[in-house]
């Protein structure tokens, strides 16, 4: 029953747009073949759709939807190797590790990935200053390209492949299964702490003395009220605790969001109170504790369909990088923006990135400080809005991360990654996403 | 599930999505699980992911289980590799063609050989057996659509009518043992999102994952009434698709 069927069904987390595609969910190996070989429209490979924007939509083209192939190939816990479909998630990876005293070296923002996807977008977590991305820890993986060949590729690539695979957004083949080095964990639980703090110059120095000390950092922002460098936010950093106690987190998350939040819900007024609630409840939480994971690096996975939040329109996300030397000013820059404009978000999230280096030819993340925020759609006005920021990212040399973008231009594109051309040349003919279409060279 | 011994368990089918779901669930208790089914290389994928997932050995039966020769003595044969047994799991099935069944009556008996009389003699040779050792489950994947005979699923609903049956008979020869750790029971989903069912429009309240209902088997397995609706709520509507008197179900097309 693998083949092709047509449907608006599959959208991705912003919910922006509802395409027609033509989707295939297969579940066995032996079905993959049929469905990446061959000309007709364009392939693009697709795990839990959590990419914000465009980079896994392929409208009027193919789609193949990896989650039913999820299966583990080979695991030692001996050796810290494991071996999977690409479709297998984080969250049921996570489950099965677990108990033998493992963790993926990287994990983002939500279980609710794939590993394909995890490769795709080269994904960074909390920890990047110490450990990368999660390109970092792939030992190798098989990609499938529309030519027939399934090639396998590891770090020692010569080709560029591997590189372009890295962080490659599924252009280069449909990645059919990875392997990757996880990390010895004693326990489950993280020593936390979490430190308030009022301008822009406390957060970088909180960032530069915990470079050292803790494996975890990031911060919330109310982007709500924001005057120069004077803001509030909460500097949340952790390590992995002694505790050896291991249980896993809950199969399925205990909240949900049934419905589409009404359009009027969300405006200047509800998010400056949410944000002030959400900073006086995190002063009051402020110090140390012991935490389990999951509502440490998951927090949101707490809450299922959380995207519904904002409501029929959906959202758009805003995640950029700018070098340490512009950081300040260029974050300072964006932060007024947003606060002029009104819009802006519950979670705002600050971060700065380590120096470590990325295999990946297109990997997002930079030494510099990372912006993340979600705006509700509101059509031309919203656009307008990250136009705006774009322009403060392009003058400090930054660039934005193609998981969390659906309507950056080329030129924001193509300034931001200079390795494009070089990634490029490993396009396979017959993949394409709508990302891809918008900001090729 | 600690102190007890590992369990044994045999799974017909076993390249079924809501069998891989259940057979999961097993992974992580450690039991030891036999994986019958036809294709032998789908087979060793899912056997490699139970084993990463904690299950204990995993041997395999490539076999097309709706060829009723030497079927007991296959059931004996990989009972024997498992090195016992505690539960047998029944998930295959086909939807197959009902148009095309109306005409062709070897299409119809494909179906009714696949659904109905294999699978009947599978359950008895079960039967046998966990009888004979006085301990164990049989747990059987039926259907929502034996509930009623409807024109547009008839033939599959009928094979599942008449499985559905020979459980509960089954349950009841077990239940006159007198043995507590015995039992049989049929398991009925309604809409699960699986290949079997890509060619339907999917999605709403009415529809489970393989996860949703695998979690519903294993509960089962663990011992309930010769019964079970996936998920419970499909036992009411049921109730009401059948209490339907036939001039009003008549005019409907379902």
């Amino acid at each position: 029953m693998a083949g092709f069927v047509a449907t608006d069904r599959l959208q991705s987390w912003g919910r922006v747009t509802r395409p027609s595609q033509n989707v295939a969910s297969p579940h066995f190996a032996d079905e993959l073949p049929s469905l990446v070989a061959g000309a007709g429209d364009t392939r693009l490979g697709v795990g839990l759709m959590r990419s914000y924007g465009d980079s896994n939509l392929n409208p009027d083209g193919s789609v193949i939807r990896m989650t039913g192939l999820d299966r583990i190939h080979h695991f030692d816990p001996a050796s810290h190797v494991l071996r999977a479909d690409a479709g297998l998630s984080l969250d049921s990876l996570i489950r099965t590790v677990l108990p033998h005293g493992l963790f993926p070296a990287v994990v983002p923002g939500t279980r609710f990935v794939t590993l394909g996807g995890a490769v795709g977008n080269d994904i960074h977590g909390k920890n990047h200053h110490r450990f990368g991305t999660f390109g970092n820890h792939v030992r190798r993986l098989s990609l499938m390209r529309s030519d027939g060949r399934r090639i396998e590729l590891g770090p020692d690539d010569e080709s560029g492949l591997f590189a372009a695979t890295i962080g490659g957004l599924g252009l280069t083949g449909l990645i059919e299964w990875v392997e990757i080095a996880l990390r010895a964990i004693p326990g489950a639980m993280i020593d936390a702490e979490t430190i308030p703090f009022e301008s822009l110059e406390e957060f970088f120095a909180l960032a530069d003395e915990s470079i050292t000390t803790h494996e975890h950092t990031v911060s919330w922002i109310d982007c709500t009220r924001i005057d120069g460098t004077k803001m509030r936010g909460l500097f949340m950093r952790g390590n992995c605790s002694a505790d050896p106690d291991r249980p896993p987190h809950a199969a399925r998350p205990r909240l949900g969001m049934p419905l589409e939040l009404p359009r009027f819900a969300l405006n200047p007024l509800t998010l400056s109170l949410f944000n002030e609630a959400y900073y006086r409840f995190g002063r009051l939480r402020a110090g140390r504790s012991k935490v389990h994971y999951a509502p440490f690096f998951f927090p949101l996975d707490g809450i299922m369909h959380w995207n519904r939040l904002y409501g029929r329109d959906g959202m758009f996300q805003y995640q950029c990088v700018v070098p340490p030397g512009a950081s300040l000013d260029a974050t300072a820059e964006l932060l007024k923006i947003i606060a002029a404009s009104g819009e802006g978000s519950f979670l705002a999230v600050l971060k700065t990135f380590g120096s470590n280096a990325s295999p990946g030819l297109l990997s997002f993340p930079r030494e510099g400080t990372t912006l993340a925020l979600d705006f509700r759609n509101r059509g031309p006005q919203t656009l307008e809005l990250l136009a705006r920021l774009d322009a403060v990212v392009f003058e400090a040399d930054g660039r934005l991360y193609p998981a969390k973008d659906g309507r950056m231009s080329a030129r924001m594109f193509q300034s931001g990654y200079p390795r494009l051309e070089a990634f490029t040349a490993h396009v396979d003919p017959h993949f394409s996403s709508a990302f891809w279409r918008r900001v090729a060279p | 599930m600690t102190d007890r011994k590992p369990l044994r368990v045999l799974i017909l089918g076993a390249t079924s999505a809501i069998a891989e779901a259940t057979a999961r669930l097993y992974a992580a208790e450690g039991a030891s699980i036999a994986l019958a089914a036809r294709d032998g290389t789908r087979l060793a994928a899912i056997a490699a992911d139970l084993t990463a997932r904690g299950a204990g050995s995993v041997p395999i039966l490539a076999r097309d289980l709706a060829a009723m020769d030497g079927l007991e003595a296959a059931f004996d044969a990989i009972v024997a590799e498992l090195g016992g047994i505690d539960h047998v799991l029944l998930f295959y099935g086909v939807l197959g063609e009902q148009k095309d069944a109306e005409r062709d009556l070897a299409a119809a008996r494909a179906i009714l050989d696949v659904d109905f009389t294999s699978a009947a003699l599978w359950s008895l040779a079960a039967a046998k057996r966990l009888e004979a050792q006085g301990s164990g489950a049989l747990v059987v994947v039926g259907s929502v659509a034996g509930d009623r005979g409807r024109q547009s699923n008839y033939i599959y609903g009928a094979a599942k009518a008449g499985l559905a049956t020979l459980v509960q008979g089954i349950a009841h020869r077990f239940a006159l043992t007198g043995r507590k750790g015995l039992h049989a029971v049929v398991v009925k989903p309604g809409f699960v999102d699986t290949p079997m069912t890509d060619g339907l429009k999917k999605g709403g309240p009415l529809w489970a994952s393989p996860d949703q209902v695998a979690a519903v088997i294993r509960k089962a397995a663990a011992g309930s009434g010769p019964i079970v609706y996936a998920p419970w709520f499909w036992r009411f509507i049921l109730l009401i698709i059948r209490l339907v008197p036939a001039p009003i179900f008549h005019k409907t097309k379902l």
